[in-house]
């Protein structure tokens, strides 16, 4: 495990890897999103609506999992003082964040022609919209703590991270312990009420927005870890360049 | 101290430590919440203890078979919502969603009137968890037909 503590072998790794799964993954979403929105039938009630369904529930897993990501390089990073975790945990924050806001907004827009309301304030919905504003205190931190290095300010961010991965379990069981308007789920382990009509393009799309999931990942590892090397390398000339002064002074 | 945990795992059971308690307080704060966090009574909780008539309250269930009649007027619909032990009727003046149908899910913001008749000012249908292509349901229904024609005397 350790061995992928190594910046330079991650770097080698990722250069490969990035480019791979955005395309793998725009392939599959292009691919599954046409199948989905122009082959696959209306349903027996929603109509044509249904088709939402190919975008809003790839991005509620992708936002949850965006969080668990988040929780699992926290805990990386508080026991095992692993950096690359401090920086796969940041790099998942945004695409986590988009995720969970294309999920509400698709879910919202859903919501109207089928349930006949925007928006109401039941639990998985209002769940949902806790998991938004914690990814955005979740990035104000980090963006607070980058300020002094990878040190303290980056341990809170990891504790923030653990603790608000409660919120991940709660979201997925509101519909199970409270009344809700939102319908339970349809997909549990090892059965489906979706039919396979929809089901297929769905799961397809579900890898394919995953893919492209990692694929941002790793980006903006390598642009953070990039980052680091550009300032490290600045502060080193930058103190050169003052060396340099002082002994210029020393023989005026 | 020969027996000292090494620093790695002195973290890692902190980190365990605080995890377990954190998920406690997260059960005893759902535990108090059960009550609360519902979206809406089901007609069973109706039934078991009646709010005040005139008290806003937010009616879910099951809209029973056959139990949509639209009033004279042509706009007021009524029905019965059930959960599958108790049952309460309901009465709404407006535009229905497409998706309130017999045998569907439905969410009503309203009051009880005194005659115990739930007086609707909203109405939400809510979606089940089965999707089902409308060619499925019609091929059951046409393949339903062939079988009855098949069966009957010719």
């Amino acid at each position: 495990m350790h061995g992928f503590a190594n910046p330079a072998r991650f770097l080698r790794l990722a250069r490969w890897m990035t480019p791979l799964l955005l395309v793998s993954g725009l392939v599959l979403v292009s691919g599954a999103l046409a199948w989905g929105l122009f082959y696959a039938p209306a349903d027996r009630l929603m109509g044509e609506t249904v088709r939402i369904l190919y975008i809003h529930v790839p991005s509620a897993w992708l936002g949850m999992g965006g969080w668990t990501t988040i929780a699992i390089a926290s805990l990386v990073e508080l026991v095992w003082r692993h950096p690359l975790a401090t920086i796969a945990a940041r790099a998942a924050a945004v695409p986590g964040a988009v995720f969970t806001f294309i999920c509400l907004a698709t879910g919202s827009i859903w919501g109207r022609p089928t349930w006949g309301t925007w928006w109401v304030w039941d639990g998985r919905l209002t769940s949902m919209l806790v998991l938004l504003f914690l990814y955005f205190a979740y990035l104000a931190l980090a963006n607070a703590a980058q300020k002094d290095g990878i040190g303290a300010g980056s341990r809170v961010t990891a504790i923030f991270g653990l603790v608000g991965a409660i919120n991940v379990p709660i979201i997925n069981r509101s519909v199970i312990w409270w009344n809700s308007l939102h319908q339970p789920a349809s997909i549990t382990m090892g059965k489906s009420a979706i039919d396979p009509a929809f089901l297929w393009p769905l799961l397809i799309c579900a890898l394919g927005f995953s893919l492209l999931f990692g694929g941002v990942v790793l980006a903006r590892m390598r642009a953070i870890l990039a980052n680091f090397q550009a300032e490290a390398r600045l502060r080193r000339r930058a103190m050169a360049s003052e060396a340099m002064a002082s002994v210029e002074g020393a023989t005026v | 101290m020969s027996t000292a945990l090494k620093p790695k795992h002195q973290r890692l059971v902190l980190v365990i430590l605080a995890l377990v308690v954190l998920i406690g307080a997260a059960l005893l704060a759902i535990w108090g919440l059960r009550g609360q966090a519902s979206y809406f009574y089901v007609p069973s909780d109706i039934a078991s203890d009646p709010p005040e008539p005139g008290r806003a309250v937010r009616l879910g269930g099951m809209v029973q078979e056959g139990s949509i009649q639209t009033l004279a007027d042509g706009v007021t619909v009524s029905f019965v919502v059930g959960d599958g032990e108790a049952t309460v009727p309901v009465r709404y003046t407006g535009i229905t969603p497409d998706l309130f149908v017999e045998g569907s899910g439905v969410v009503a913001d309203g009051r009880l009137a005194a005659d115990g008749t739930f007086v609707a000012d909203s109405l939400l249908a809510k979606h089940d968890e089965n999707y089902m292509p409308r060619e499925l349901e019609d091929m059951s229904e046409a393949q339903a037909k062939a079988v009855v024609a098949e069966t009957t005397a010719k």
